[in-house]
This record gives C-alpha cells, sequence and structure tokens, in this order.
C-alpha cells in the first residue's frame, strides 16, 4: 500500500503548493490542501515539495513466493496450423531470457488438427510444447481460448508468458492476464529478465517521447506481449530435444456465447514486414498526387511504399501500410522516411532497421535521432532530383 | 436495449516533455479532449440507438475535469452518463482501471452491449476492453469493422484478423472495441448543448462501489509498476547532410550506389 499523506500544519504557504503538481491534482480547497483524481502518483510533491508537507507512506504487501513459478512460456500464433513467424522471434528471446535464470521454455499451442506441426517447433529449441487439440478450439473464439490458456498456467505455473502483439493476441492476453488478476505490459520493445526472475518491460509510454521500464514485481505469471519483427528468430538446431505434451480440458470448459459464422480472406496486400527496402511517406507531402514521387523512387529501388499515421488518417494509404506502434513494425535492409518528423510511436516501428536514410526539413526532427543519415531538406527539391539521378544511372546501363 | 460506451480523456497532443532532472512528465498547459477512437464507439452505439430505439449511456474514468467529454458525449446524443473519479483510482495501470471500470459498469447497471473505442491514444495499450469483459465475465470481440445485425439477443459483427474478416455472432451481454472508420463520427449539435447543459453526471467514488477495498484500486491495485522512465535512446553512428536540393540529392544517390541498392 502506497498513499501519500499531507501534514497541512507544515505548510507555511499552502496556495502556492497548488502550482507544484504538473496534472493539476493539488488543490487548496476551504483552508485545507487536497490531492483530487488526477494524481498520477508521480510523487513529485513528495520530492520537490517543501519538507514534511508531502509524505509518502508504504506499507509492505506479503511477498509471493516466486520460485513456485517456473518457465517461461511463448503462445504460439497460428491459422490452422500455420505458424506466424512472431512466435519464434518470442521462442528467441525466450530462450535468451530463460539461460540468464536457468529456466526451461515452454509452447503452448491451442487449435485443431494441430499436433503433428508441434514437433517443428521443437527444432527452435524449445523443451515442451503443450498441445490442446480440440474441435472447439478451430476458430478463435475468446472464452474457449482464454481456459485453455487458464488450464495451461495452472497446470505449468510459468513465471513469463510471451504472446504476439497480433490481433488475436492482443485479444488473449488482456484477458488471461485479468483471469489470473497479474499484470500485462502491451508492444514491448526490450525485455530482460532479473536473477529474481522479474522481468524488465521496455516500452514507449504516454503516447509520448518517452519510454518506460516496467516491470512486475509481486505477481505471476508476468505477461507481456510483442509485435511482430521486434526481435530475431533463433536459428533452427536441428535436433529436437525437447518433448510434445498432449492435455486434455473437459469439454464444458470450451463453452462459448460466440458462433463464427463466416471466415473471408482478406484481398492480399505485399506486407511492409517483409520488404528488403521501404520508402516512407511523411505528412510533408500537401496533396495525395505528391506521394506519386515516393511512389516513382520505390520503384526505382525495388521498395514497397510505406506511411506514417497521419497520412494514413488523411485516407491516402492502405491501413497495412502504416509504419509505428499503432501500425506495423519493419526491419529492412534500407528505409528511407520522406519528410516524417518522427515520433517515438513511428521510431519504435523502424529503428531496427539496418540503414535509414531520413529526409526532413526541420533540423530539429526527431527522426535525426534515429537515423544513420540524417538530410536537412525539403522532399520536394530531393526526391524529384533524386529520381533523375538513378533513371540517368540506370539508362546508362 | 441498454447500450454502454466507455470514454476516456486523454492529452490534445502527444508532445510530452521529460523533466531531466525529476524525471517526471511535464504536461503543463495541455488541453485535454475524447480520446478519438473514443469517437467511433460513441457513434456506433447511437447507430445502433436510431435503429432499434437503445439507451445509450457513456461512463469514463479520471480526474474531475474529465466531465467535460461525458458533455461531449451528451452533445453527440448519448442520453446519460457518469464519472469514476477519486484520489484512490489514482496511479492506475491497465488491471486496476479495467477493475474500477467494472465495478462502475455494475453499479450503473447490467448494459446488454458495452462498446470501446480499439484503443487511446495516450496508452496505446488496446487492452482495457478485453480486461473489462473478463472482469464482467462476459464475452468479448475486437477489432470490430462492421456490424451486420443487432438482433433481440445477439449482435453479428465482422472483426478484423490480420490477414482474414471473422464474421461472429455474440450473445449478449457483450463487449465490442470498434475500429475507426466504422461509421463517421457526428459533430457534437448546438441543440443537443442547450437542451443537456443543465443534465446531471453522478461521479462516482470508492465508496460508491461493491467492492471498497482499497488495495484493488490505483497504484496499491496495479501489478505493473513503472521504475523509471526515460528519453529514447538516439542512434550513435550518424551523420546530417546539409546542402541544396540538387548536392543532397546527388549524395543520397552515391550512398545508394555505395550500399549496392541501386
Amino acid at each position: 500500500m502506497v498513499k501519500i499523506i499531507i501534514n497541512q500544519n507544515k505548510a507555511a504557504n499552502p496556495e502556492e503548493l497548488v502550482e507544484l503538481c504538473p496534472f493539476s491534482a493539488i488543490e487548496y480547497l476551504e483552508g485545507q490542501l487536497q490531492i483530487n483524481a488526477a494524481c498520477k502518483m508521480c510523487k513529485i510533491c513528495v520530492k520537490s515539495g517543501p519538507a514534511g508537507v508531502f509524505e509518502l507512506k508504504e506499507e509492505t504487501v506479503k511477498a509471493i513466493d516466486k520460485a513456485q513459478w517456473k518457465g517461461i512460456a511463448v503462445y504460439v500464433e497460428h491459422r490452422s496450423g500455420e505458424i506466424h513467424p512472431v512466435t519464434y522471434e518470442l521462442i528467441g528471446k525466450a530462450k535468451e531470457m530463460a539461460g540468464k535464470i536457468n529456466h526451461p521454455v515452454y509452447c503452448v499451442f491451442l487449435g485443431h488438427d494441430i499436433k503433428g506441426k508441434a514437433y517443428k517447433i521443437l527444432e527452435y529449441g524449445v523443451d515442451n510444447v503443450f498441445v490442446y487439440d480440440n474441435k472447439e478450439l478451430e476458430h478463435f473464439r475468446i472464452e474457449p481460448y482464454t481456459a485453455v490458456i487458464e488450464d495451461f498456467i495452472n497446470k505449468v505455473k510459468p513465471s513469463v508468458v510471451l504472446v504476439g502483439g497480433t490481433t488475436t493476441g492482443r485479444s488473449l492476453a488482456p484477458r488471461a492476464a485479468a483471469r489470473f488478476r497479474t499484470g500485462l505490459t502491451a508492444d514491448c520493445t526490450v525485455l530482460d529478465i532479473q536473477e529474481n526472475t522479474d522481468m524488465d518491460q521496455i516500452r514507449p509510454a504516454f503516447g509520448g517521447n518517452i519510454m518506460a521500464h516496467i516491470f512486475t514485481p509481486n505477481h505471476r505469471p508476468q505477461f507481456a506481449t510483442v509485435r511482430y519483427k521486434i526481435f530475431s528468430a533463433p536459428e533452427i538446431t536441428g535436433e529436437a530435444k525437447g518433448k510434445v505434451i498432449l492435455c486434455a480440458i473437459e469439454k464444458s470448459r470450451l463453452d462459448s456465447r460466440i458462433k463464427v459464422l463466416d471466415i473471408r480472406e482478406k484481398e492480399k496486400v505485399e506486407a511492409i514486414e517483409d520488404a528488403e527496402v521501404i520508402v516512407v511517406a511523411g505528412r510533408a507531402f500537401k496533396k495525395q498526387e505528391d506521394l506519386q514521387m515516393v511512389h516513382q523512387l520505390a520503384d526505382l529501388l525495388g521498395a514497397r511504399v510505406a506511411a506514417t499515421r497521419p497520412v494514413i488518417e488523411a485516407g491516402w494509404a492502405d491501413a497495412r501500410k502504416q509504419i509505428g506502434l499503432s501500425g506495423r513494425t519493419v526491419k529492412p535492409k534500407l528505409i528511407i522516411t520522406c519528410g516524417v518528423s518522427g515520433s517515438v510511436q513511428f521510431a519504435a516501428g523502424m529503428n531496427n532497421s539496418e540503414c535509414i536514410i531520413a529526409i526532413n526539413n526541420d533540423p530539429h526532427a526527431p527522426i535525426f535521432n534515429v537515423a544513420h543519415y540524417g538530410i536537412v531538406g525539403d522532399v520536394y527539391e530531393i526526391i524529384p532530383e533524386l529520381i533523375k539521378d538513378i533513371r540517368e544511372y540506370k539508362n546508362r546501363g | 436495449m441498454e447500450v454502454l460506451v466507455c470514454i476516456k480523456q486523454v492529452p490534445g497532443t502527444t508532445e510530452v516533455k521529460l523533466d531531466e532532472e525529476t524525471g517526471v512528465l511535464i504536461r503543463d498547459g495541455v488541453e485535454s479532449k475524447m480520446n478519438p477512437y473514443d469517437l467511433y464507439a460513441v457513434e456506433t452505439a447511437l447507430k445502433i440507438k436510431e435503429s432499434t430505439g437503445a439507451k445509450v449511456n457513456v461512463i469514463s474514468m479520471g480526474p474531475p475535469q474529465a466531465v467535460e467529454i461525458i458533455k461531449e458525449a451528451f452533445m453527440m446524443g448519448a442520453d446519460g452518463g457518469a464519472l469514476l473519479t477519486d484520489r484512490k483510482f489514482a496511479g492506475a495501470d491497465v488491471l486496476a482501471t479495467s477493475y474500477t471500470l467494472s465495478q462502475g459498469v455494475k453499479k450503473l447497471g447490467s448494459p446488454d452491449l458495452i462498446i470501446c473505442g480499439k484503443m487511446t491514444t495516450d496508452g496505446d495499450t488496446a487492452q482495457v476492453g478485453p480486461e473489462l469483459a473478463e472482469f464482467l465475465g462476459i464475452p468479448h470481440a475486437s477489432n470490430v469493422l462492421r456490424i451486420d445485425n443487432i438482433r433481440e439477443s445477439s449482435i453479428t459483427v465482422e472483426c478484423d484478423m490480420g490477414d482474414a474478416v471473422e464474421v461472429m455472432e455474440v450473445q449478449y451481454p457483450c463487449l465490442i472495441s470498434v475500429d475507426k472508420g466504422i461509421f463517421q463520427p457526428r459533430l457534437p449539435s448546438f441543440r443537443l448543448k442547450l437542451a443537456t447543459k443543465d443534465q446531471d453526471i453522478p461521479c462516482i467514488g470508492l465508496k460508491d462501489l461493491e467492492d471498497k477495498n482499497e488495495c484493488n484500486y490505483g497504484l496499491n491495485g496495479s501489478p505493473t509498476q513503472v521504475k523509471r522512465v526515460f528519453p529514447p535512446q538516439a542512434n550513435t553512428r550518424h551523420e546530417t547532410w546539409e546542402g541544396t536540393g540538387c548536392e543532397l540529392a546527388g549524395r543520397i544517390f552515391d550512398k545508394l550506389k555505395k550500399l549496392k541498392f541501386v
């Protein structure tokens, strides 16, 4: 239990103390200092206020026994047995963390007619794959899927559960975390583990240009979701030493109040995640026709075109082309950003790219902090010239 | 039929600065607004109201100033609203927020359908909807792109599942989180503004909830804790080029050639 207590008698100038709080949570009403619901527990009033006025009172809570929870588990994301590559990326990170604390790596794999596919996962060096193969699990429906994760956690008691930040993962992970009343950190960009098995989780926060280091000190399991292409998939080890364990669950626990009526494939859009070279259009472009130059440049480089959130919201590009925390994460060999200012949200979706060339006319734009080559200039002047240079070079053969 | 929409007040901008010395966020003078994704949720509820005569309420959690976004929802056409506000709710993470909301929902009644926006622009996690559904013990469907059918006991929705669209029928009571673009949100109406300006907005505090144990709320009820916040790391090996458009284009071209991209 943590609370902030106000010692009214120690406040010499209480009216002035209202200014201390960046969230306007301190009020001075009827001769009393008060803290209202805007308080974020940032403790700035305790640190920066006059001594003794704002006091932090902590009572220790009963600590859980972390040794009861062992293993790092990865949720296997798949469609009809076809495993999503984010799963392998998470296995890679799970192995790395498990190695530090000498824990096993588990996978939990649920669906229908998937048994045969489980052996492939072992080749990545997983210790155990727990398979739930039931007709009721054919389509993703939230209640039966959560019930299976609950069953798995109760049986295996993993310390950590990693889930891909896909549409299903972002639906399933919070549901399961809430069932165990434990913590979940979404869209982590860095994960590490302490000797006491507390996981360090880093993600961009507050929608702004800030990273937060989050941990779950007294709850297990620790849930985290990670987007596709944030981590690297491990090499296939060749020999599968682990075991596939078939698990049974009572049918009554797989009931659902959801009926899947139809599944329609979406028309295929060339996924930007798989591109080796990407050219990104940002908000420096004044009208949709002007994006033509970005497409021309991309064609010349054999690249795919992506965009930032403002461009997507203007309706100038398909939402599946969006790079950033609320879009896709990419890790190409080369990325050229054109007129992109580079918010943390955007940078989180591309800063692992091998070579980043950024063109922007504002020398203070944050994109220049992530770019390897920062070009201060106007996209309307540079890109047409660049297209001309490449064309001439190609024509010369 | 009763529809409840969850809405949140967020900073008007994502430009947040960090005090280098104290490591605390500076948000002074930043305007607040309704989370843009919630406008789609409110609009979806109002469309359902128009076609079925459902009653639409909104609920929010936040500081006392958050009544402003409830008033905005009234101006769009919501029938009623309440604000969960208490100092004891401060510092809540996803779990504590969802739990507090679930207690607030129970306090208000038992809606047939709860609608949330896809995510908030300040948290960006998209987790509160599913966790709220879990605490209420009801099914949920995320990323709803379209509503196909509204029946007496169920709703049929189309959900974005990445490569595919899943059409599913979900029985009430249930929760859906809607994607932007499901409907174009209407603008607040001046007529409704006048009509609702004196409408009561009840404030719900910890003492009004069924579970009054303060360990379950705010920072105390939050399993995750922020160890520290810090500015993102800059890429260490970077060069900056300046010059005329023509020169810069030439230098980029040479670099691309050297790296074998042309």
